[in-house]
């Protein structure tokens, strides 16, 4: 792979070229119409191909050019951070508001190297007091506070 | 005559006490996280959209323009007092501005600033309220031949005035389109790119796109980088300027404002560009450019009634044309299209009130952020003082909460979280996201004038060459490219980016 001189251009092309493809294979199942009366294939088609080609030219240049090396993946904070959130979004209608609050902020404060237990736990409650407060209270959101398990 | 008419009806309508209420939440909003780093005006208006649903259209847009002029006011009192922009349109502000912070001036600095500001946004408001009108009745004259060539047009320019590589941004900006066209096509009634998922029929979510690129992408690079935050806060005392000092301030914030009215109505232009460009002419036009750098008070009055400006006037072409220009400006059409006003000339006679009430409150909100805020930079700063690791789950949460209850769906909550993981991505592979989410809302209203056009000429390409409007903005796209794609422009361009 010594070839690739500026491996942020080359794999970001490379991405481009890849969704342009992928744009005209999914596109290719929907009518393509005339220039006159376009269908709906015809716009994805010209995107496609124009990533294709853009993503071309930029993946090129980065076997010409010098750059710089992609800095490395920490995959800890990504993976939680993501996770945290979309956990929430899977049980606040289950565990209500009020625990859901706790778990994330629990869950996505060990993303930080600065982790501390008593500190993320009493940072939830207290947010999750105010969540409750501003969007249940206030602003009147139709989500539940304790889990729907408990009050049945 | 006309203008003040215009002028007295928005006030009428800024000035309940309902708007004001919410251009004041707004500007404190706005300034909250214009001092707090790691979140930015975008990701906040994607965060407060969903809460907006019950509000009035125009007590919404009140409030989500006074993030964006707020967050500009943010940002430079962070750059005063420690040396760290909140937001990148203040960046340049640190160069003098906490150069006199450390000579004991912070006070001037502080005032300055927001004199500065407060200056170029009354100036700003007229300023819109004058050249609104003659430009959306120009705009309703547009074809669809005129609007794809007009968004051609603000797409390009929007990235040749980024920072960063041209291609990348102009291929960002493709992705975007395409990602802006999944959902169902309104003309056959087909379902594009929707992986047989019942929710993407709908398309994809405004907010769930910019949260994941701008809100979690940011939240996850913060915390790989782990930046220690330096503090530097000096005592702030004497909110005021010296007569020698206001005699320095005023022409600068006077060619500031000037200067930054007319970049905010250019594609791409807004706040960083205008302040940027006004600290260069402030450098150029001095007796003596060495005092820059060491605390030159112009080089605090000039950029910072620039970005101030600029920021107001960049709503110029969302609200005449419909086509935003940055990426707050996007956000700003989804909010509209969320209440169900398509943004474009016919704004102005449809809904005159909320029209001019927006106009008017930017007024309204800058008297706010100088009075209120000043009195309030201790507690700002205070809040910087909260560490990061407390920081970001809380915007977690509330970004969490905001796109859950958009439709009260776990599937909207993942399909951030993949936005997110896809914006990590892009810092790894230095592709800005700010193009992406400007082609991902002008998507399907591009495609819609393609096909008018097309069809309007039967078929014919070269109805955009031959209506002499839409010739004159492709020339002006292509010649963008060109000019910047010369060697010697491209220098320059890094040059003038290098100053971040």
């Amino acid at each position: 792979m010594s070839r690739i001189r500026n491996p942020k251009d080359f794999w970001a092309g490379s991405l481009f070229v890849l969704v342009g493809i992928a744009a005209l294979v999914l596109g290719s199942r929907y009518n393509l119409g005339t220039a006159a009366r376009m269908g709906p294939g015809y716009f994805p088609r010209i995107l496609g191909l124009l990533l294709i080609a853009l993503g071309g030219v930029i993946a090129l240049r980065g076997l010409r050019t010098q750059g710089i090396a992609i800095a490395a993946w920490r995959w800890r904070p990504t993976i939680v951070v993501l996770f945290s959130v979309v956990l929430f979004g899977l049980i606040v209608t289950y565990a209500g508001l009020a625990l859901s609050t706790v778990i994330l902020i629990v869950l996505a404060s060990t993303a930080s190297s600065e982790f501390r237990w008593k500190e993320a736990l009493i940072s939830g409650i207290l947010l999750a007091a105010l969540a409750v407060g501003v969007f249940i209270v206030g602003l009147k959101l139709q989500l539940p506070i304790w889990p729907t398990f408990l009050t049945g | 005559m006309e203008l003040f008419n215009h002028l007295a009806l928005g006030f009428s309508v800024a000035l309940t006490p309902i708007n004001m209420m919410y251009a004041l939440i707004g500007t404190l909003l706005g300034t909250l996280i214009g001092v707090l780093p790691g979140i930015g005006p975008v990701a906040t208006i994607a965060m407060l959209l969903p809460t907006t649903y019950a509000l009035q259209p125009v007590s919404a847009l009140i409030m989500l323009a006074g993030i964006y002029y707020g967050a500009q006011y943010g940002g430079s009192t962070t750059s005063i007092l420690i040396n760290m922009p909140g937001e990148t349109s203040s960046a340049v502000t640190c160069l003098d501005g906490h150069q006199m912070a450390r000579k004991g001036e912070a006070g001037a600095a502080l005032a300055t600033a927001a004199l500065a500001s407060f200056f170029a946004g009354c100036v700003a408001t007229v300023f819109i309220a004058a050249v609104s009108i003659p430009l959306s009745e120009l705009a309703l004259k547009f074809g669809p031949a005129e609007y794809f060539s007009l968004m051609v047009l603000g797409l390009i320019g929007a990235v040749v005035l980024a920072h960063g590589s041209l291609l990348k941004a102009i291929a960002m900006i493709v992705l975007g389109l395409l990602l802006g066209i999944v959902g169902t096509d309104v003309n056959s009634g087909v379902a594009r790119f929707d992986f047989g998922i019942p929710q993407m029929t709908d398309g994809l979510g405004v907010v769930s796109v910019a949260m994941g690129l701008f809100g979690f992408a940011e939240i996850i690079t913060n915390l790989e980088s782990q930046e220690k935050r330096e503090r530097l806060a000096s005592k702030v005392k004497g909110l005021w300027l010296s007569k020698d000092q206001f005699k320095a301030a005023w022409p600068a914030a006077l060619r500031g404002t000037g200067l930054g009215s007319f970049l905010g109505l250019l594609p791409g232009g807004g706040a960083m560009l205008a302040a940027f460009a006004s600290y260069a002419v402030e450098k150029k036009v001095a007796k003596d450019p060495s005092r820059f750098g060491k605390g030159a008070i112009e080089g605090v009055a000039g950029p910072e009634a620039a970005n101030n400006a600029g920021a107001q006037t960049s709503f110029i072409p969302l609200l005449t044309l419909g086509i935003p220009e940055n990426a707050v400006m996007a956000m700003m059409v989804g909010a509209m299209t969320i209440h169900n006003i398509q943004p474009g000339p016919q704004v102005m006679t449809s809904n005159p009130g909320l029209f001019w009430g927006l106009i008017a409150s930017m007024w309204v909100g800058n008297l706010m952020l100088v009075v209120l805020n000043l009195p309030m930079i201790g507690i700002w700063i205070k809040l910087l003082t909260v560490p990061y690791r407390l920081l970001y789950p809380a915007i977690l949460l509330f970004c969490a909460i905001g796109v859950y209850t958009i439709n009260n769906a776990s599937f909207d909550v993942s399909q951030t979280a993949f936005f997110g993981l896809l914006g990590v991505l892009f810092v790894k592979l230095e592709c800005e996201p700010a193009p992406l989410l400007l082609g991902f809302v002008l998507g399907p209203m591009m495609e819609e004038n393609l096909r008018r056009a097309m069809l309007l000429s039967r078929g014919d390409p070269s109805v955009f060459l031959t209506r002499p409007l839409s010739a004159v903005m492709l020339a002006a796209a292509v010649l963008l490219i060109i000019v910047i794609a010369l060697p010697n422009m491209r220098r320059k361009r890094e040059e003038a980016f290098q100053e971040e």
